[in-house]
């Protein structure tokens, strides 16, 4: 039993970090139509530069509050660098879908290996709040404090995303843009702003998903984006594009039945048994468990 | 007339080119700041066969992604399929060199059919991430070492034994650059002759404008796997190639940068263009080979820390020249000169405009398909 609460919250928390990755993705895909490939970089940039900031803001005393601080410098990091990338990649090569796969998939490659050449292939060890590690007792088992944190954060997102949505003209804009590009832009409003906005959002949620995964593995080494951003790829497709909800329904399934099928069977399955599943969706429902087709 | 004289070129162009090559470890000739030696020592020939390999690959890659407008993220698991089974058939379950051909050769046919059927059942966008996620099922099993027999990171050693006695040790490099070339030679000769067939035709048409194969009553579907099949045995093939060569397999084979790296190749040489995937994939192995060698020069070693430390990863350098590609030239090596506005990678765009020609989701008929 308490093996399996220990799981079940642990698989929980997996899954918010790929919800958090995967929301971003299925945002900008659904509203512009670009499979962001850089986005596990933007993950691992700005976990890198939370890691950065935590050597440098040594003067304070309090660990909790420089690991706070030290996360805000991530989370600044991830939504400047997803900005530049829209501004300076993505909107030149405006609806040429191919090319800005491209250049996505080049952006990627090369910012990890930049990471990689400063900061070795090594992975960096990350300062946490005690608190974080300590552990708390559910139902017998004891949890690692950080999992709540993960799961309280991509609860976070996915409800302030969906206040974003419901209540912002903004969101509006958004939401219309992900149902019928043409018609907004047809109707006077700059969607281009809204593709700046998704991309700073995005890159703020990977940024998040970085520094939550330096807390949960102990550390972050320059692969861990792009080894995240395929089960958020997954998540994406099982969940239907361009669907908050449906990715946030597979990010729980997937971070469960990885956890469950590594410990239960072997370690290793769990990440062919997600694969497996899948390819169990694309058979049964081609546009995933949301099911719709992303309108453009 | 001009008919005549094109078939006369089509013919005559490849058989100069590829002669050339093979004279290669013939010349003893010394190309300074290139290589390291004259082209006809070891060393030399191994890199030389490596770019052919690559080149190999990526046209296999091309056909795909070029000419049916299929971007798919996960052509290195056929590869590694190749190198691995070839690489564990000899060595962990000491078989004999045919044996281990043909149970190589079923595998490369029958994974892609099952897999290729059911990845394709989404298309554009969806197909990349699908076909991904399977690659990474590779990725996966060849980290958990089961049974011993990949080896994790160490990678699998080959046992040379089976293998005829020309192909085994440095001094028979010469052979090996041969073989490579070979199959270089085979895969352009059966690109050349699929592209222009009937399917291939078909393939290049999907391309374009699947809606429009799908109401002259043609079926995209089984064309797409085909092009995927042959595409992915090809691969496999070039993967049987590299274990020999390289003596063994590693475990970069089955990494998503390996498929990457293919489709910088392509793109680098030209998409869908008869020279254009060899082309790159003998420059970008070149490149790859070579910039590690530059980076530690003493030119790149006195630089400030700013350029030293980027200019040393390869992937680096590679990547941003990719994006300036995409951005400045988009035809590729090939496509310079070429008139008309940007050929290559524009036929490519209906493939995964969302909502193209077929967007993310395949419909109810196709899907009964």
């Amino acid at each position: 039993m308490s093996t399996w609460v220990l799981l079940t919250i642990t698989g929980l928390g997996l899954g918010a970090m790929y919800f958090l990755i995967a929301s971003g993705l299925s945002l900008i895909y659904g509203l512009m139509g670009v499979l962001n490939f850089a986005h596990g970089a933007f993950l691992t940039v700005g976990a890198y530069a939370s890691w950065w900031a935590q050597g440098k803001l040594d003067g304070i005393g309090s660990i909790p509050l420089r690991f706070l601080l030290a996360a805000l410098v991530g989370l600044a990091v991830g939504a400047l660098i997803a900005v530049l990338t829209e501004l300076v990649l993505i909107r030149p090569l405006y609806q040429r879908h191919i090319e800005q796969v491209l250049v996505t998939v080049g952006l990627g490659l090369a910012l990890t290996a930049l990471v990689a050449g400063i900061w070795t292939q090594t992975q960096q060890v990350y300062l946490t709040p005690t608190w974080l590690t300590e552990t708390t007792s559910v139902f017998g088992a004891q949890i690692p404090n950080d999992r709540f944190v993960e799961i309280g954060a991509a609860v976070a997102v996915l409800l302030g995303l969906l206040a974003f949505f419901r209540y912002t003209r903004y969101g509006l804009i958004v939401r219309a843009g992900v149902e019928n590009r043409a018609m907004v832009m047809a109707l006077g409003i700059d969607v281009r702003k809204a593709f700046t906005l998704v991309f700073a959002m995005g890159g703020v949620a990977a940024a998040l998903a970085g520094i939550l995964s330096g807390v949960y593995f102990g550390g972050i080494d320059p692969a861990r984006g792009t080894h995240l951003l395929i089960y958020a790829f997954i998540v994406v497709v099982i969940g239907g594009l361009g669907s908050i909800l449906g990715s946030a329904a597979a990010a729980v399934i997937v971070g469960l039945m990885q956890q469950y099928a590594n410990y239960y069977a072997s370690s290793g399955i769990g990440d062919i048994a997600v694969i497996l599943l899948l390819a169990v969706v694309l058979l049964v429902r081609p546009g995933g468990l949301s099911g719709r087709e992303v309108a453009h | 007339m001009r008919a005549w004289s094109g078939r006369i070129l089509s013919v005559a162009v490849p058989l100069a080119v590829f002669g050339f090559l093979a004279l290669v470890p013939t010349f003893s000739v010394d190309i300074p700041r290139l290589f390291d030696g004259p082209l006809d020592t070891p060393g030399t020939l191994q890199i030389l066969a490596l770019c052919l390999l690559f080149g190999g690959v990526a046209m296999s890659y091309d056909l795909l992604f070029g000419y049916t407008g299929l971007l798919s993220f996960g052509h290195a698991l056929y590869f590694a399929i190749g190198v691995y089974l070839t690489a564990i058939g000899l060595t962990k379950w000491e078989w004999s060199l045919p044996k281990t051909l043909l149970v190589v050769a079923a595998v490369g046919l029958v994974a892609p059919l099952v897999l290729g059927a059911v990845s394709l059942r989404v298309g554009g966008i969806a197909f990349a991430m699908v076909t991904l996620a399977f690659a990474q099922a590779g990725t996966v099993l060849v980290a958990k070492n089961p049974d011993g027999l990949t080896g994790a990171e160490e990678g699998v050693f080959l046992n040379v034994d089976p293998l005829p006695e020309f192909f085994i040790g440095v001094f028979n490099m010469k052979n090996l650059y041969w073989l490579t070339l070979g199959y270089a030679i085979v895969v352009f000769v059966v690109v050349r002759w699929a592209v222009a067939s009937s399917p291939g035709r078909v393939w290049q048409a999907v391309r374009e404008n699947e809606l429009r194969v799908e109401v002259l009553g043609l079926r995209p579907f089984s064309h797409k796997l085909m092009a995927f099949v042959l595409a992915s045995f090809l691969a496999t093939a070039g993967g049987v190639v590299y274990a020999i060569l390289i003596g063994g397999a590693t475990p970069e084979v089955a990494s998503a940068n390996f498929t990457l790296s293919l489709l910088i190749m392509v793109v680098l040489g030209g998409a869908g263009m008869r020279w254009g995937a060899l082309l790159g994939g003998i420059l970008y192995t070149y490149l790859d080979q070579r910039l590690p060698a530059l980076a530690s020069s003493e030119q790149v070693q006195d630089l400030p820390r700013v350029f030293r430390t980027p200019l040393s990863e390869p992937l680096f350098v590679l990547g941003v020249l990719f994006i300036l590609l995409v951005f400045f030239l988009p035809g590729g090596i090939a496509g310079i000169g070429r008139r008309g506005r940007r050929r290559g990678l524009r036929a490519l765009e209906e493939a995964v405009k969302p909502g193209g020609a077929r967007g993310g989701v395949v419909d109810e008929a196709e899907a009964g398909a």
